[in-house]
């Protein structure tokens, strides 16, 4: 078993990249243009939803999506750090 | 006092602060100029970063852009604030472990090779100049119309400005000198903004005023600028005229280059922990986000300002803001069916192009031009897009001190991505070239003072792009982002991401993405711009889209040539490792 915690770890890390730039690429690719011109038949208030993501809420979605990673990835660290500083330590 | 007074106090107080934090934070080391010695506090580095990025482009062009674009200006919304969740995840937090100063330093090192190191200072130094033309045509525009001083002199005084605190400070000076920067811009973009939203719709938050109904209808305020922008000819404000795949490329193009662009990416070298890097994305993305999210509702607010305030209006009753741009000469007004009122529709108001004023009056008192009038529409007005936001305050009737504080605010918008752009440049010509290429043995201090004459050196070459502004400086736009998009952010990405991307991949990737993206770009801006049409363009892409696709075949080609060739050698992978750790 070499470096088992440091593979787990990098494989925890890639698997919330993949699914923060899922959501990424919905609240902008997806609901700001795609889907937009069928969103915009709902209509919130004065907004027309497409327009309304295209607009304002896929930059709401971005910075909840950076603070939800910062929260997430400090997690991980503190969950790995003292695996990985021991196995660093045996090489 | 009179709003011209005004304006002196404002801009002369906020440069006095600007210079004393210089002074206060200076530079003393090479590790203070290139990275402000690794010790600034994450929320304070946010704010920096945000003022670096947020530019006069920003500030001054695109609430003016997305007003005379309506949805189709969401590219611009979308593209420059996606982008810093890419920055945040997949590159910050590596970057800054691996801990150097300058974005080439990570790809010749990882790419263990001068000529990729070479090729990441080619396209550094292109993206950055092109930048900073910008800049300083910004601080041409509000020293003339606001400080009624010689655009020339305008664009001296900004450089002298940006010379104390950039060549005296470095990145330290720099840093600090942002994140005060970033306080005057966002007052002064959402005190106007607060205002004009009350004003129209009795509500106080921009970003849900402009979703709500008129003060004095039951109708939407959106629904109005729809049905108003339809009746004089224009496609609805609140739908898109653009194709899907192009505004799909567009803002990929936009959120991938803004990832790449070095200038940006250098701020994140200057926290002093990863975990800070990430959080100091979060945190630039929310200023940020402040500005950007209340730019739709500026644009919005100020397109339907701008039809009342204008259309069928007698020139000579025409209010004094419309007269003093016209001094400037971004407004025309071409007196077409020769009746003194002036009418606003779609369609171009001269068939070629923008207004070249001669020293004649007509009957109503307007400035006459050499231009040929376009007779295929009514439409009498010319107005340039970047007044906008610099015009609104005035549109909207708001006192004095509101627009003296609007000016300060576009100076500082345009000075602190001034000053962090020379830097890139100063750090990449000094680091880069001079100690880590043709002069490895100067000591640090030879290494500082090279920094510092390039930093001048870069200063000047902007100023005189400022003084004879090239006439492309809108087009090149394009090129900066897209050719970020296409070499930069691909060589970082793979170059964390894979253990197997060698030399030869990554450098025959980077040129691929170069010369794709730079060729198409140049084929339809330059060599033959009569062609630049949607009929005419790969899948449909426009200029501005295509550095999505140049980004993608960067991938294969990286990917592809890498398989033909050695491996990375044992230390790199190892450095690979490291940089993943926690």
């Amino acid at each position: 078993m070499e470096k088992s915690a440091f593979k787990a770890y990098w494989k925890a890390n890639i698997k919330i990249l993949i699914s923060l730039l899922i959501i990424w690429f919905l609240a902008s690719f997806g609901f700001g243009i795609l889907w937009s011109d069928e969103l915009d038949q709902i209509q919130i208030g004065g907004f027309k939803l497409g327009f309304w993501f295209a607009q304002q809420g896929s930059i709401y979605i971005f910075v909840v999506l950076i603070f939800l990673y910062v929260h997430l990835m400090d997690k991980l660290d503190q969950k790995y750090k003292k695996q990985i500083s021991k196995e660093l330590n045996r090489e | 006092m009179s709003t011209q007074e005004l304006t002196y106090l404002f801009v002369g107080l906020s440069f006095a602060l600007y210079i004393g934090i210089a002074f206060w934070s200076r530079a003393r080391s090479t590790t203070d100029f290139y990275v402000a010695g690794k010790g600034v506090n994450p929320v304070a580095n946010g704010m920096a970063t945000a003022a670096d990025w947020m530019s006069a482009a920003s500030f001054i062009s695109m609430a003016g852009l997305i007003a005379f674009m309506g949805k189709d200006g969401s590219v611009y919304l979308m593209g420059w604030t996606g982008g810093y969740v890419l920055l945040a995840l997949l590159l910050a937090p590596y970057l800054r472990k691996f801990g150097q100063f300058t974005v080439p330093d990570f790809i010749g090192t990882r790419y263990y090779s001068r000529t990729a190191r070479l090729v990441a200072v080619l396209c550094l130094i292109f993206v950055s100049f092109t930048y900073v033309a910008g800049q300083m045509r910004g601080v041409g525009i509000v020293f003339s119309r606001f400080l009624e001083v010689d655009i020339n002199q305008g664009v001296v005084i900004g450089m002298i400005i940006v010379f104390f605190y950039a060549v005296l400070g470095g990145m330290k000076g720099i840093t600090y000198t942002q994140v005060a920067q970033y306080c005057v811009l966002i007052f002064a973009y959402l005190v106007p903004a607060i205002f004009i939203s009350i004003l129209m719709t009795g509500n106080p938050i921009p970003q849900l005023g402009f979703g709500d109904t008129l003060i004095d209808s039951p109708t939407y305020l959106l629904d109005k600028l729809d049905q108003v922008t339809q009746e004089l000819g224009f496609s609805a404000y609140t739908e898109n005229i653009k194709s899907n795949i192009d505004i799909f490329c567009i803002t990929a193009a936009l959120m991938f280059g803004t990832a790449g662009l070095p200038h940006v990416i250098v701020r994140f070298f200057t926290v002093p922990k990863v975990s800070d890097a990430r959080k100091s994305a979060g945190y630039a993305l929310v200023f940020i986000a402040l500005l950007y999210t209340t730019a739709p509702a500026v644009g919005a607010f100020a397109r339907v300002n701008f039809i009342d305030s204008v259309q069928d209006t007698k020139y000579v009753d025409a209010p004094s803001w419309f007269k003093n741009w016209e001094d400037i000469g971004l407004i025309s007004w071409n007196d077409k069916n020769d009746d003194g009122i002036i009418r606003y529709e779609a369609g171009n108001a001269f068939s070629d192009g923008r207004p070249k004023f001669i020293d004649e009056h007509g009957k109503s008192g307007e400035r006459m031009t050499a231009n040929i009038s376009d007779t295929s529409n009514q439409n009498e007005v010319y107005i340039d897009r970047d007044i906008m936001v610099l015009a609104n305050p005035e549109i909207a009737n708001l006192p004095g001190w509101v627009i003296a504080l609007v000016a300060a605010g576009g100076l500082a918008a345009a000075l602190s991505t001034a000053a962090g752009l020379l830097l890139v440049i100063s750090a990449a010509i000094s680091h880069d070239l001079m100690r880590k290429t043709f002069k490895p043995d100067i000591t640090d201090k030879q290494e500082l003072f090279y920094a510092r004459l390039a930093a001048a050196f870069a200063i000047f070459i902007a100023g005189l792009f400022g003084i004879y502004p090239p006439g492309f400086v809108a087009q090149v736009v394009a090129f900066a982002f897209g050719l970020a998009a296409a070499t930069i952010f691909p060589a970082i990405f793979l170059g964390i991401f894979s253990k197997t991307i060698n030399k030869e991949g990554a450098i025959s990737g980077m040129l691929a993405g170069l010369i794709f993206t730079f060729s198409y770009i140049s084929y339809f801006k330059f060599i033959n711009p009569s062609f630049n049409q949607e009929e005419n363009w790969f899948f449909g892409i426009s200029p501005e889209g295509i550095g999505f696709l140049g980004m993608i075949l960067n991938f294969f080609t990286a990917i592809i040539v890498s398989r033909f060739y050695l491996p990375p050698p044992p230390e790199v992978k190892q450095m690979v490792e490291t940089i993943r750790l926690p």
